[in-house]
């Protein structure tokens, strides 16, 4: 089994996406939280902005930071298959790539980095949208995720003879992976 | 006014009584002030005038419960995706059927009938009601009209509610609620008893349109929960007799006042804290605003509302920030500067808001000597944001209310800000949303702490209010704006300045106030426009409240009305009175339901949905531009036909054919197109611009209709026919007329009223002054409409003035004017569009 820079990157990508995954699941229960009246909308937009207040007159705390990280992985992986040259992947991602780009540009008057604004994120078109965008998130990274464990296989497959007793490896493979999802989530929904 | 509430009923110990509510002013205020606009919202606009039915579905992504819920979602998320479009186009009932639905309902009121008759606006040209319009009735039986909310205070764009989102959709209308919750009442049933009587599921408080099922339950009318009387509620306090829960009453008024138990405090009532941040810069003395601040401060400081605990401070900026200790036994002010702009820290704790019972004579002192102290400054820089930094730190230990005055675009500092106006590019009206987020941050911790900051711009530069105006706008404070104040030149601003800074400084305060909005199950809140902080899906956190501001509400109806033939509507404002006491203001509205499209169009009230939809086109120019928003107003006329044309006249009229109760809707948005807020052109500044909008977001119904389209009166043939006789004078009641330069003549002199904005007379020859009857007449009209209002207007007399005459023409709206077009173009383009 030869193990290239693709597969790599595809392996790469597996495990970040199963991050990305979290944090859309993330998300959904932040803007489910507001919509339910569990949190202030201050306090839960400071939880998903990047926090760094270099204002010294306001009194929030920072927190665990969202938006950006997720841009950034997403942005990383996408580097990575532009450079191991998985062309039909590369596609597949710029729709999204292109989304995050236009979704930051786009975002209200901040000093600080992040995408949500207390004042309006109560209006119901956005929050309705910004819960619709998690769950197509969701989606989107739940395919890619196979999508990912698909092409690494496929690539060592391509690599080498195909053994019989391989089918065997990528269901375990398969298996591991999902283990890893589900405990994921778990840990997001208790959390 | 409060002080002389409820005499205790002794053997139950809670008394409650009938009193009249805070008379302020000589008479009864109804108001209004300016405010502001959230700046973000992006597609709230379209629900109701550009999407097609299904793209507007948003919610059907709510509440996973646990992984499970996560998968069904998506499932759900993939139907909804796929579900073809006629899924939500599904079948209604045909609403082609007018005269068979006139016909067959033999008990239509002939209100009903009236508000239906079809109305072909290129025929019918005198749309105007001989006196202004009043707010439709909503199709109620009798019992229920008696004890309904006033629509002064509570108001819906549709009084008959459609029983789907479909049938809404259908009518192209949109459908909200128009709120004045702490509008100067002259009769306030105030009721303090142990126990608020409140369903236990949705926490409604009792209100007249909940039902008794016997003596001991009653079923909530917006969850239907059955709920307990508790024993205290037996006993009606008014007639002192026992047994008769529905004779209480909370169960007879629509609006009551509650005073609160500790139950509705988080911490003791805060006392009334008021703090003035005055601009001292070069700017502001050339100005010349502060003496004539200092002055009405002074004649005021005895009427300012509160009470022993009362407090004050002064802070002046102008580079730098100056405090002024006013500790009781200091023989004169003491000033303390802080130059430090970058870290601002308080000098004093406890001797900078002091108690104005206890220092009275050194803020009489302060303020004598305040204007004399700067007139030879030549500082010219502004460091606003600092300044507001330190009014937080000042204010945050208690709450209260921070009165800023600013001439000038801020250069200093945290906040500091750039012009962006350039007059060449006035056309393109970039720029209505914030430069940066600081004041909204500030503003946003400043609500946290129940701090309201109010502000006074008095510009005759670009001060870009636009960022400006977001400390008031999250904090629900009031905004005031004076384009081109100067003391000696500008009289007119001087006056209205004057005018309105003594109705500011005396009129009622609510602190620490949050107001929530409940509504019938089934509907759902879905935008809210006003000055506040919108802390969760329908609860609004209110710094301050004041009874000038106003707030509008979007409604969407997510499930199916039908199981109930009434929809209502409360509005609970929890406040802290200047007295110190915890209240809470009720407000029920309670409309009928309708499945017929006919029936939702009777009962439209055409002036609360052109002030919606000014508040919802305001919302879409800053978010996407003005051309779209200005585009999203014609589309709801052409809409409005269109929809009306083909669901229910039958009648196979050409021409554009509108129900009557509708018939001044294209004039009405015409008249909004030409507004400062809206209209296109390069002779709106900015600022003005940015003002109008704020004004929009935050006037009650009644003034921003005046502003948008004004009554216009003839004076000089003015009769004592279906005159009003108060007390003794006689007022008249001349009919309106029509806003177009052909209904006046050169021998008559006429009356134009712009709400709180300006009166203008205009005398085209001369006004028989000798006719004692005649101006006797005029006076007491006058007199009449003055009384009306919360702030008093000036009285323009444009005789030969050539900028008035200006601005007078302006606000004749049927005209054709430079940029836009006049009102028979305008249907001409609308019967195009359809």
């Amino acid at each position: 089994m030869a193990f290239t820079f693709a597969a790599f990157c595809y392996m790469l990508a597996l495990l970040l996406t199963a991050a990305l995954i979290f944090f859309a699941i993330w998300h959904i229960i932040a803007f489910d939280e507001l919509k339910t009246d569990y949190k202030n909308p201050i306090d839960q937009c400071n939880t998903l902005n990047p926090v760094s207040d270099p204002t010294p007159h306001l009194t929030h705390t920072s927190s665990p930071l969202l938006v950006l990280p997720e841009y950034l992985i997403h942005f990383f992986f996408c580097v990575m298959f532009f450079c191991a040259a998985e062309w039909l992947t590369l596609c597949l991602n710029t729709p999204l790539l292109a989304y995050h780009v236009w979704r930051y540009m786009s975002r209200p008057v901040m000093s600080s980095p992040g995408l949500y604004d207390p004042t309006t994120i109560m209006n119901a078109d956005i929050l309705a949208y910004c819960q619709k965008e998690g769950w197509c998130k969701l989606a989107f990274y739940l395919l890619s995720f196979f999508y990912y464990l698909y092409g690494y296989v496929f690539i060592l497959m391509s690599c080498t003879r195909i053994y019989t007793g391989y089918v065997h490896h990528l269901v375990h493979v398969q298996f591991v992976m999902m283990g890893e999802i589900f405990s994921k989530m778990k840990m997001a929904w208790l959390h | 006014d409060m002080t002389n509430q409820a005499q205790p009923y002794g053997s139950y110990g809670y008394p409650a009584s009938m009193q009249p509510a805070y008379p302020q002013g000589p008479t009864s205020h109804t108001d209004s002030s300016p405010a502001h606009d959230p700046y973000g919202p992006p597609p709230s606009y379209q629900q109701f005038s550009q999407v097609r039915p299904g793209v507007c579905e948003t919610d059907v992504f709510s509440s996973p419960i646990h992984l499970f819920c996560i998968f069904l979602q998506m499932t759900k998320l993939l139907i909804i995706f796929y579900l073809p479009l006629n899924l939500w186009a599904s079948p209604f009932p045909n609403m082609s059927q007018l005269s068979a639905a006139l016909g067959g309902l033999s008990g239509v009121p002939e209100l009903e009938v009236e508000a239906l008759r079809p109305v072909n606006l290129l025929q019918e040209r005198n749309l105007l009601p001989p006196r202004p319009l009043e707010a439709p009735e909503p199709n109620l039986s009798p019992d229920l009209k008696k004890v309904n909310c006033s629509p002064q205070t509570f108001r819906c764009t549709l009084t008959s509610i459609p029983q789907t989102q479909a049938l809404l959709n259908k009518a192209r209308l949109p459908l909200g609620l128009l709120l004045h919750p702490f509008r100067d009442l002259q009769q306030l049933p105030v009721i303090t008893s142990n126990t608020i009587v409140r369903c236990r599921s949705c926490r409604t408080y009792i209100n007249p349109f909940v039902t008794f099922l016997d003596q001991r339950r009653w079923k909530c009318n917006l969850c239907y929960r059955v709920n307990d009387v508790p024993d205290e509620f037996m006993y009606n306090p008014v007639t002192r007799s026992y047994g008769e829960p529905h004779k209480r009453p909370e169960v007879q008024n629509a609006t009551v006042e509650f005073i609160a138990s500790s139950d509705y405090m988080l911490r003791p009532p805060q006392p009334s804290v008021y703090l003035f941040v005055l601009d001292v810069s070069h700017n502001a003395v050339e100005a010349g605003y502060l003496k004539y601040f200092c002055e009405s401060l002074l004649d005021n400081l005895d009427k300012l509302p509160g009470d022993t605990r009362t407090r004050v401070g002064f802070l002046t900026f102008d580079s730098t920030i100056h405090f002024y200790n006013l500790q009781e036994g200091l023989s004169q002010p003491q000033m303390l500067v802080v130059s430090d702009i970058d870290d601002v820290f308080i000098p004093s704790h406890d001797s900078l808001m002091v108690n104005l019972k206890e220092s009275a004579e050194l803020v009489k002192d302060l303020l004598t000597s305040l204007p004399a102290m700067f007139s030879q400054t030549r500082e010219t820089h502004s460091a606003l944001g600092p300044a507001l930094q330190a009014a937080f730190k000042l204010m945050s230990p208690t709450g209260g209310r921070v009165t800023v005055f600013q001439t000038q675009l801020p250069t200093l500092g945290a906040g500091m800000l750039k012009s962006r106006e350039d007059p060449n590019q006035r056309s393109s009206t970039k720029h209505l949303g914030p430069a940066t987020d600081f004041y909204k941050k500030l503003a946003l911790d400043c609500s946290g702490q129940q701090i309201g900051v109010d502000l006074f711009l008095l510009s005759s530069q670009y001060a870009d209010l636009a960022s400006l105006a977001c400390m008031s706008k999250y904090s629900a404070g009031s905004i005031f704006y004076y384009p081109s104040f100067h003391h000696t030149h500008n009289p007119t601003q001087l006056e209205k300045f004057q005018k309105d800074l003594e109705r500011y400084l005396t009129r009622k305060i609510g602190f620490e106030a949050v107001m929530r909005i409940r509504c019938t199950k089934g509907l759902s809140i879905h935008t809210f426009h006003g000055n506040f902080f919108v802390r969760s899906t329908d609860l609004l956190s209110l710094a301050n409240v004041n009874p000038d501001s106003a707030f509008a509400v979007q409604m969407s109806i997510e499930d199916s009305l039908a199981d109930s033939s009434l929809a209502c509507f409360q509005a609970a404002l929890l406040y802290t009175s200047n007295k110190g006491k915890r209240r809470i203001r009720v407000h029920t509205l309670c409309l009928p339901v309708v499945n017929q499209l006919s029936d939702v169009y009777a009962g439209a009230d055409v002036q609360a949905i052109t002030c919606l939809l000014a508040n919802m086109a305001i919302d879409r120019s800053i978010t996407s531009g003005l051309s779209d928003a200005r585009d999203a107003l014609v589309n709801a006329v052409v809409d409005l036909v269109s929809s009306y044309k083909s669901n229910v006249s039958n009648l196979q009229q050409s021409g554009l054919v509108v129900p009557a109760s509708m018939r001044l809707f294209p004039l009405y948005i015409l008249a909004l197109l030409k507004q400062k807020a809206l209209r296109t052109g390069t002779s709106t500044r900015l600022d003005e611009r940015v003002f109008a909008m704020c004004e929009f977001k935050t006037q009650p119904l009644q003034q921003l209709m005046q502003m948008v389209h004004p009554d216009l009166y003839r004076l000089d043939n003015m009769s004592d026919q279906g005159a009003l006789h108060l007390n003794d004078t006689v007022v008249p009641q001349p009919h309106l007329l029509h806003l177009a330069a052909d209904r006046l003549s050169r021998d008559g002199a006429f009356l134009m009223d712009c709400g709180n904005v300006s009166f203008f007379c205009i005398v085209v020859s001369h006004i028989p002054e000798l006719e004692t009857l005649l101006s006797e007449r005029v006076r007491a009209f006058l007199d009449w409409l003055q009384d009306n209002r919360a702030f008093s207007s000036t009285i323009h007399v444009v005789k030969d003035d050539a900028s008035a005459q200006a601005t007078f023409f302006q606000h004749l709206v049927e005209d054709r004017s430079e940029s836009a077009s006049s009102y028979s173009e305008f249907l001409q383009n609308v019967q195009l569009q359809k």
